[in-house]
């Protein structure tokens, strides 16, 4: 079991009369107004001031008109998961402004377009009417393009309210807009317009306050997807298959942007085959018979396309064909909350397909992760000849995290055991596809076009025997099964180890996995810090499972599992694992709302039931 | 070695082909299917093409879905790679394959249900990309393996053993495959033994999607009367467009013809494919005309075969991709995984 160290304590506590880099600023607009422009100045001005950030969009199966939230977290402990209270609202959004308005804590901010008259619903918040009509038209003569350049003004005002430094806004900015200097001027010109205005309407600082610190030195600021498309660029992939659905289009979308950048030959030919298939189905059997050629191949989907890889996943598992599939997790069942985050596909996912199946499923928690283990994913699948899942969300793939960079892989890739023509002329030709000639369950297989006589086998989803000939004996079936779940069971230690996130001697830990992992690590701290509960935190990365999962739970009495989902997907798998003696330790939190977890309602839950289990001191 | 059923090569065989093989050499497992399946016939045809066109077995891989016919790539070609996959979604899987390893030449083998019904979709999608394979339709008009129901190419009136008469109309998947983009499109069937031969030599020499509805009948669930997919009615009703004899490059035997009744094309090997003109004039570059033939046939109730559409102009799948030549699947590490100075750009562009 490896540690990893936690430093979140990266400036000293704010005058508390202030909220000094600590707050959530929300945006409420309306889809497809543009306002995604005008949150990531805010982001990158943030980041380059130091603050520790993170940005997530709420937004809605919908191209125009709809409801849509950004939320910027500044957090100088560094915690980047989602803080439950909104402190500032820029509230832009006729149809859901006065919700959103009664949905704050008091004390908080509004910044607010002058003709909703938000000021007479509340009386205990800070209110700052804006015109914004009238402040764009003077910057921005040409009517049609206002639309687009309004909600810079926001930004302007939030910068002086909360103290932002404006160079480092401009350069935010010209970074937004570095192929466009024209728009870049146009958008710094509404900008200053909204900082000018709030400079002498509203003199009195907010009491959010940004103030530069040293929180965000050699990071990066990216979107898990993007981390994702990434790692498989690294992996080597030449064959992707998929289908547009969201939350994943986005990481096929940068996986063939960077692959047509980073992966021509010096003649401009591709090294890469990006097909965007008819269906899922159909990016599913590109995968499969790229994997079966021998080449890496991977396809990305969300719950519903998952679903309909099913059959051929088996197909997958029982013919032995490496594949890597990752699922950016939406809500479930059925459609569900397309643009809603959840880790409904775990347990669905673990055994996808008819008859007895198990699978590799990876469960990166951070986009250092998505990274990393978009390259494991492929030499992984090689190694044990079965498809590999990566199962992310939408909190993790769509949003903007803060990470350190990521590191290049070290390991030359793993292509996994392949009979050559010599090794088949070495063997006399004496081989058979699915014989367990090492003992850990994981056959030899050739590659089509290898130039032997022998070499040539037949690939199928029926049954066979070692020598991959049909056979229908039921002595030949049970002995396929078992040697797949020998090699399934061997892979438990060669997957993403459990990171043991924090230890204590407490006797009370707690079990989380994926994005769930930034509120808990925030949640730990309110839990220790509030009421002095101090959990062990490990991390799961994997699914089968290392033996250093059942030596935590063994060390706890209650052990709390977290899964963003209803039926506690990962309890389940854990219970099913450690068998009853040691499952009766585990006790499920569940948070499925749709949005990402927050500390709050996690160290709320968990203290419930600690509550509950244990007289209060 | 268990995965060969070839002759061993101690056989005195005097006769091999262009390439040294002998013909036992592209033979596959003892068949499975019924005695006198259309199916069976279709598999000695393309061992002979094969034979005869010196491919070798080792740079050749075989696909298909499920369903009677897509048992059938176990029976020829024992000495290449061979995938049977799931129901309906051989393209797919073809796809994925032919995109990986551009050299290697590619058969797919379905059936009717296989592709008219459940596979559809992924067909169609396959002719739009013009995917360099050779697919063939092993076509009885019924679902074997589930004992005789009607496929999607039944045709209108057609009687099932049953009893039952088909009430809806056939998809042609001839004309699917002109609509849908293929680059060579034929019928045939299978007890036609010098035209099948002629339009598989032709098609192993074409580089695009080939697509082949060969009508193969059902000895066991559609061979009655009434059906339209027996060896009475077909023999009874086919009618062929052309004749159609092919040339192959290495062959420097030149055989005339006569261009006012003949057409020659040019295969992207060399190759010539001879269509001699039969009953009408008829072009196979015109995908119209294709479709107007086909509909005509339908409402006539001739078995129409030949070669429907032809184009040796569009490029394939791979062509459009601008693939490499090697191999995807081989490339070494050194090409796929971009340096470490890369990740460094990449990231700089984040900080």
């Amino acid at each position: 079991m490896s540690t990893s160290t936690l430093d979140r304590d990266l400036a000293p506590a704010p005058a508390p009369a202030s909220l000094l880099n600590d707050f959530s600023i929300q945006v409420a607009t309306v889809n497809g107004s543009g306002s995604q422009s005008s949150n990531l100045v805010l982001l990158h001005t943030l980041f380059q001031m130091g603050i520790p950030i993170s940005g997530k969009n709420l937004f809605p199966s919908n191209i125009a008109g709809l409801p849509t939230w950004y939320t910027i977290r500044a957090s100088r402990r560094g915690y980047i998961g989602r803080k439950k209270e909104i402190d500032f609202l820029i509230a832009l959004n006729p149809d859901t402004c006065r919700d959103d308005v009664q949905g704050l804590e008091a004390g908080a901010s509004v910044i607010y377009d002058e003709p909703l008259k938000l000021s007479a619903l509340r009386s205990d918040l800070t209110y700052y009417p804006v015109p914004f009509d009238k402040l764009v038209a003077p910057v921005c003569p040409v009517a049609k393009l206002r639309k687009l350049v309004r909600n810079m003004i926001y930004v302007g005002v939030a910068a002086h309210l909360t103290c932002m430094e404006m160079p480092e806004v401009e350069r935010a900015l010209r970074r937004q807009f570095k192929t466009k200097p024209k728009a870049a001027d146009l958008n710094w010109a509404a900008i200053q317009a909204g900082y000018s205005f709030a400079r002498e309407q509203f003199p009195q600082p907010d009491r959010c306050q940004l103030q530069r610190m040293d929180g965000t030195r050699g990071q990066i600021v990216i979107e898990g997807n993007a981390a994702g498309a990434l790692g498989c660029l690294f992996a080597g992939v030449t064959v992707v298959g998929w289908y547009p659905i969201t939350p994943s289009s986005s990481l096929c979308e940068y996986l063939i942007e960077y692959l047509k950048r980073y992966r021509r030959t010096p003649g401009g030919e591709a090294t890469f085959a990006c097909v965007q298939a008819e269906d899922e189905l159909a990016a599913c059997g590109m995968v499969l018979g790229a994997g079966w050629m021998g080449a890496r191949a991977v396809t990305s989907t969300s719950g519903p396309g998952i679903s309909l890889m099913s059959e051929f996943v088996g197909l997958g598992y029982y013919a032995e064909i490496p594949a890597v599939i990752f699922d950016i997790q939406r809500v479930g069942p059925s459609t569900g909350l397309p643009t809603r985050t959840a880790q409904g596909d775990l347990s669905f996912v673990a055994t996808l397909s008819h008859g007895d199946t198990r699978h590799l499923v990876l469960l990166p928690g951070t986009v250092q992760e998505c990274f990393d283990c978009g390259v494991a994913a492929f030499d992984l699948a090689e190694r044990f000849q079965t498809p590999v899942f990566v199962l992310s969300d939408l909190d993790l793939g769509m949003n903007h995290w803060m990470s350190p960079p990521f590191t290049y892989p070290e390991k030359p890739m793993d292509r996994g055991k392949v009979l050559t023509a010599e090794d088949l002329r070495r063997l006399k030709g004496d081989w058979g596809r699915y014989r367990d000639v090492d003992g850990d369950g994981i056959g030899y297989r050739t590659l089509p076009g290898t130039d032997h006589p022998a070499a040539a086998f037949f690939t199928r989803g029926s049954g066979h025997n070692a020598d991959a000939k049909y056979s229908e004996k039921g002595a030949d079936y049970i002995a396929n099964m078992d040697r797949l779940r020998r090699k399934w069971e061997g892979a438990r230690e060669h997957l993403p180890a459990p990171l043991l996130e924090h230890d204590s001697s407490s006797g009370v830990g707690v079990i989380a996995y994926g994005s769930t992992h930034h509120g808990m690590v925030e949640a730990l701290d309110q839990m220790r810090e509030e009421t002095d509960l101090d959990c062990a935190y490990l991390r799961v990365r994997a699914w089968p499972f290392a033996r250093s999962v059942a030596e935590f739970v063994r060390r706890c009495q209650r052990v709390y599992v977290v899964d963003q989902n209803r039926d506690g997907q990962m309890y389940h798998l854990l219970l099913a694992d450690l068998g009853p003696e040691l499952g009766a330790r585990l006790r499920s939190v569940r948070q499925y709302s749709g949005l990402p977890v927050d500390a709050r309602s996690l160290s709320d839950a968990i203290r419930a039931q600690e509550a509950a289990a244990r007289p209060l001191k | 070695m268990p995965t060969t059923t070839s002759t061993p090569a101690s056989t005195p065989s005097p006769k091999v082909n262009r390439i040294g093989l002998p013909a036992t050499d592209y033979r596959g497992a003892k068949t499975t299917l019924c005695a006198g399946c259309g199916h069976n016939a279709i598999s000695e045809r393309i061992i002979d093409a094969c034979f005869e066109m010196g491919i070798d077995p080792h740079r050749f891989v075989k696909l298909s879905g499920i369903g009677c016919s897509s048992k059938a790539p176990t029976y020829f070609l024992g000495r290449s790679f061979g995938f049977n996959s799931v129901h309906g979604r051989m393209p797919s899987i073809a796809t994925g394959a032919v995109l990986a390893n551009r050299t290697l030449q590619a058969l797919g083998v379905s059936g009717d249900g296989d592709t008219a019904s459940i596979g559809l979709g992924q067909f169609i999608h396959l002719m739009r990309r013009n995917l360099p394979l050779i697919y063939i339709i092993e076509d009885n008009g019924v679902y074997g393996l589930t004992k005789g129901q009607f496929s999607a190419t039944a045709d209108l009136g057609a009687k099932q053993k049953s009893g039952v008469i088909n009430e809806l109309p056939a998809l042609d998947t001839c004309a699917l495959a002109v609509l849908s983009g293929a680059t060579f499109v034929a019928r045939s069937f299978s007890g036609d033994k010098k035209q099948l031969t002629a339009i598989l030599k032709a098609a192993l020499a074409h580089r695009g999607t080939v697509m082949i509805d060969v009508i193969s009948p059902c000895v066991t669930f559609n061979d009655h009367e009434g059906s339209t997919k027996s060896y009475k009615y077909v023999l009874e009703h086919e009618e062929a467009l052309q004749e159609v004899s092919f040339v192959p490059a290495f062959d420097d035997i030149a055989v005339d013809y006569d261009p006012g009744t003949t057409l020659d094309v040019t295969m992207h090997d060399g190759s010539h494919l001879r269509l001699r003109k039969l009953a009408q004039d008829f072009d196979p570059s015109n995908g119209q005309q294709a479709l107007d033939v086909l509909t005509a046939a339908h409402q006539s109730g001739e078995v129409l075969t030949g070669v429907f559409y032809l184009d040796t102009t569009k490029p394939d799948f791979v062509q459009q991709l601008g693939l490499v030549g090697e191999p995807l699947a081989h490339l070494p590490e050194a090409v796929v995984r971009p340096p470490r100075a890369v990740l460094d750009e990449v990231m700089a562009s984040l900080l």
